[in-house]
This record gives structure tokens, sequence and C-alpha cells, in this order.
């Protein structure tokens, strides 16, 4: 895995670049995480990423889109405003987890 | 199957094992898929479900209302009620198109089409025979979905059917995903992309629906992407029971969570949760039920008899794809290995290839139908390991 460093935090990504260990994640990286793919966190989109935070720790895995839509009361159009184009990754990208696993 | 197996295994003096079902049809499923294109016939899939229903084993017709699963009780909606000590939900999963805004409507089974129930593949045999070319679109609204190759045969067979009544220099085939390619694990994605385009079949990927207009012929996504159809195959929503809701067993999308080994309640230890309801992170396919019934099997007869239960279902899964040109495909996996190339059940000679179009696989798949109601449903034993093997499989580089 390679290790690479953002806003100071030593931390190590997989080839697409999301976290592979999701307890080197703090709230300052993810503003830089999100800063890299453009998206300026405001209090709704922190409102997102401490549910998904919340939930992996619960659940052992990343919230799919669906989830969050109904867990947080957000309109999936909404996630999409907020996280524009590929909003379950982004949400997982800047919040420090794996990427949603689409079950097979 | 669990009742068939059950009451065979069961101390008689000791246990009752009662079956409630809605009612009495009994489909073969993987036959909608064929309906379509004239490959099986409607009278071939359906039978009514008493006649497999092993002796010794009551038959309930009730639709559920709710479980009380601090009670151990179960409600039926006609207001009867039945305790139980342990219970098995079975109820699958269920296409769901009024989640989508537009799925219903006046052209429902018409030019808007689905394949995952009895009228529905019916109405699409009709709608497939009036076809005479243009943008035929077959469309996944959101996974998981039950028996996820599924859509991939569909446009398969449409690009063999289409050939073969001259109608496929007219038609553009579109395959529409929420996924980021044709498939999710990357060696399966490859082989089954590539087996996409040898097609001239275009991927439209992460494709998040929001609105299907009728009127206009186009499905929307929240992306704001149009794509046009003349025809639409659409997959819709795939959601668990209503009564696992209305108990507050489910997940956001009205599956039981379970332990991914045993197939018990992670909430209720007097539950387990077989097939498609469940939330196991594998296929919801036929061939996992039926691994899993045998492990299930095993454990329940241990817990019967006051040991531990050591038996732990691996999340296998092997699905036969239709390829179409009298060939088919076989994936084999479980929660650890992906979908890999090789051959199955033996090294080298197989006779079975995974990953790889042949004629075997397609024969494999026709032959199953006579297993399923024959051997599978009654409950006699099949010569397939429940456990995944890596025999004759090639390794990811």
């Amino acid at each position: 895995m390679p290790t690479t460093t953002i806003a100071g935090h030593q931390v190590e990504v997989n080839d697409e670049g999301f976290l592979t260990d999701p307890s080197q994640w703090d709230e300052s990286l993810g503003a830089e995480l999100a800063h890299m793919i453009g998206v300026d966190l405001t209090d709704k989109h922190w409102a997102i990423v401490k549910f998904l935070r919340e939930d992996y720790a619960i659940m052992g895995e990343t919230a799919t889109l669906r989830r969050v839509s109904t867990q947080t009361g957000t309109a999936v159009k909404d996630l999409f405003t907020l996280f524009p184009v590929k909003p379950a990754k982004k949400m997982a990208y800047v919040s420090g987890l794996p990427k949603p696993k689409g079950c097979v | 199957m669990v009742a068939n197996k059950l009451i065979k295994r069961l101390d008689s003096s000791q246990w009752s094992v009662t079956v409630v079902d809605k009612n009495d049809i009994h489909d073969y499923q993987p036959g909608y898929l064929f309906i379509p294109f004239g490959i099986n016939s409607p009278d071939q899939i359906r039978r009514t479900k008493h006649p497999f229903i092993a002796d010794g084993v009551e038959l309930v017709m009730a639709e559920i209302d709710t479980v009380d699963p601090d009670g151990k009780v179960v409600t039926f909606t006609d207001g009867r009620t039945i305790g139980y000590d342990y219970l098995v939900i079975a109820s699958g999963t269920t296409p769901r198109p009024d989640q989508t805004p537009g799925m219903l409507g006046e052209e429902w089974h018409k030019s808007v089409g689905e394949f995952y129930t009895f009228e529905g593949a019916v109405a699409l045999k009709a709608a497939m025979d009036r076809f005479t070319g243009g943008r035929l679109v077959m469309h996944i609204t959101e996974m998981p979905i039950k028996c996820p190759v599924a859509p991939l045969e569909f446009v398969f067979l449409a690009d063999d059917y289409l050939r073969q009544r001259g109608l496929r220099d007219k038609t553009e085939i579109v395959y529409v995903t929420p996924l980021d390619g044709a498939f999710t694990k990357p060696v399966a994605a490859r082989e089954l992309g590539s087996a996409l385009e040898k097609r001239g079949i275009h991927l439209e990927s992460d494709f998040m629906i929001e609105s299907v207009d009728q009127e206009a012929k186009v499905i929307r996504s929240y992306d704001e992407r149009e794509v046009a159809y003349d025809q639409l195959v659409t997959i819709p929503l795939n959601m668990g029971a209503d009564f696992v809701a209305r108990s507050g067993l489910g997940d956001e999308l009205n599956y039981v969570p379970v332990d991914k080994h045993t197939m018990q309640s992670t909430a209720h230890e007097t539950i387990f949760v077989l097939g498609d309801a469940s939330n196991l992170p594998t296929s919801k396919a036929g061939s996992v039920a039926h691994f899993s019934v045998e492990v299930f099997v095993e454990n329940f007869v241990q817990l019967a008899s006051g040991r531990p239960m050591t038996h732990s279902f691996d999340g296998h899964a092997n699905c036969f794809i239709e390829a179409g040109g009298g060939k088919g495909m076989l994936l084999d996996f479980n929660y650890e290995t992906e979908p890999l190339t090789g051959t199955f059940p033996f090294p080298k000679v197989g006779p079975m290839s995974l990953l790889k179009e042949s004629r075997a696989n397609h024969l494999g798949k026709l032959a199953f139908r006579w297993v399923y109601w024959n051997m599978l449903l009654p409950g006699r034993p099949i010569p397939l390991p429940a456990e995944m093997s890596m025999t004759g499989k090639t390794p990811a580089a």
C-alpha cells in the first residue's frame, strides 16, 4: 500500500486514493481530502461525514447512498448536490472510509 | 427445502415443522429470463407448491402481518396467530417499481418492461415480439438485486435473438448500471465488460436513476443524464418483505441483518434467515440459498440436540450466465474469493469453463431446470459441495 502525506498526515491509501486505515482520519484530514476533490465542507457536509464515521464504527462497512439518505433524512438529490457526480464514493473518500461495496 | 430436509432429521416426537406461505404457486424463477425469447414456455416454469412439501410438514396458507420476536408469535393478516420456538424467515426479495417515480404508469409492462415476475416476463415476450428496432435499454435501479447476472444474460440473449430476426443492425442495445462497470468484482467486470464490447453493447455506468419519463421515453439520473429508449427493460429496486419492516426486523431495504456464517439473526437468536431475505454480503442467488440451507440444516440439527453449531457458510455462489448463441459462462465465488477464470469442477478437463463462453456451460444451465424440480426442491442431495473450492481456478494477477 502506498504511503502519502496529506495536510501533514502520513496516511496509507489504496490505488484509488481511499484511506486503507479509517483510524488514520481526523477532521482536518477530512477537510483536506474534500478540498482535493473540489468540495468545500459546510455544516451539511459535516453532518453527513459524521454519520458515515459513526455508522462505520457500528456496522463495520461504509453506508450505501440509500442508507445515508434514509438514516440522515437527506434526499438523494441533495446528496448529489453536496457531493456532485459520484456521491457515494466521494462521501466515503472524504470520510476516510473504504468505498461502499456494490454487493454482487 | 428447509422443511423437507429438517422433517427427516428432527425427532418427530419433539419437533413439528410448519410452512407458512401466501399462495400455492411455485415458479422456477431462473426460467423468467427465457420467457421473453420463447426459450422456455410459461407452463414449463410454474407448478403448484404443495406436492413438493414432504409428508409430516404442515402447510398454512396465509399472509404474514407481523413477527413478534420477543413473544415468539407470528400474526397473519386475517388475525390468526402461530407461536414458534425457532423461526426461519425465507421471504426473499421483491421488485418494487413503486419506489422509482414514473416507473409504474400506462406503459408499465409495455414499453417499460421487466422479467422478474411471471406476468412481467410474459408481457415482455409480447413486447419483444412487437419490437422492430430502435433503442433497447437494459436498466438496473440499484444493487443488490436478485440474480445479479440476469441483466447481462438478458442483453446477451437479446443480441442473439435480434440477430436471428434480422433486427440487430437496426437496434442499439444499451446497458445502464449504477455500478462503475459491467459487474462489481474486478476479474468478472473485465471479462464481462469485454463480452459486452464484443457484441457492440454500449455500457452506461454510474447511473443512479431519479425517474422514468414514459411520455418522453427517457430515464433520468440524479446527475442529470438522460438515456432514451424505445423499449426499456428495467430491474426495479429490490426490497425484502414489508412484514419484516413492520416487525422492526429489517435494514433500510427490509433485509434482516444476520451472522454471515450461520444466517442467525444478529438481534434474535431464535430467528434464522435464509435465501434473499437476509443481508448476507454475497449474491442474492439461488445457489447461495441452496448452499446456505445445507449449512443451516447441519447447524440446526446440532442446535436441536443442545450442541454448539459448528458449520460455517463461506458465501459460496455458483452462477451460470447465458451468453446467447447456444453458449454459456459460469461464475463460482465466495466471500473471500472473487469470480476467477479456469475450469469447473475439475482442473483442466472441466467440463465447465469459468468466465468463458462454452457450449457445456449452456447445457449445464438448461439441464438445471430438471435438477431443480426433481432433486433440489424435494430436498434430495445434489453433487455440488456447499463450500467453494479453488481447484481448477486461475488466481487473480
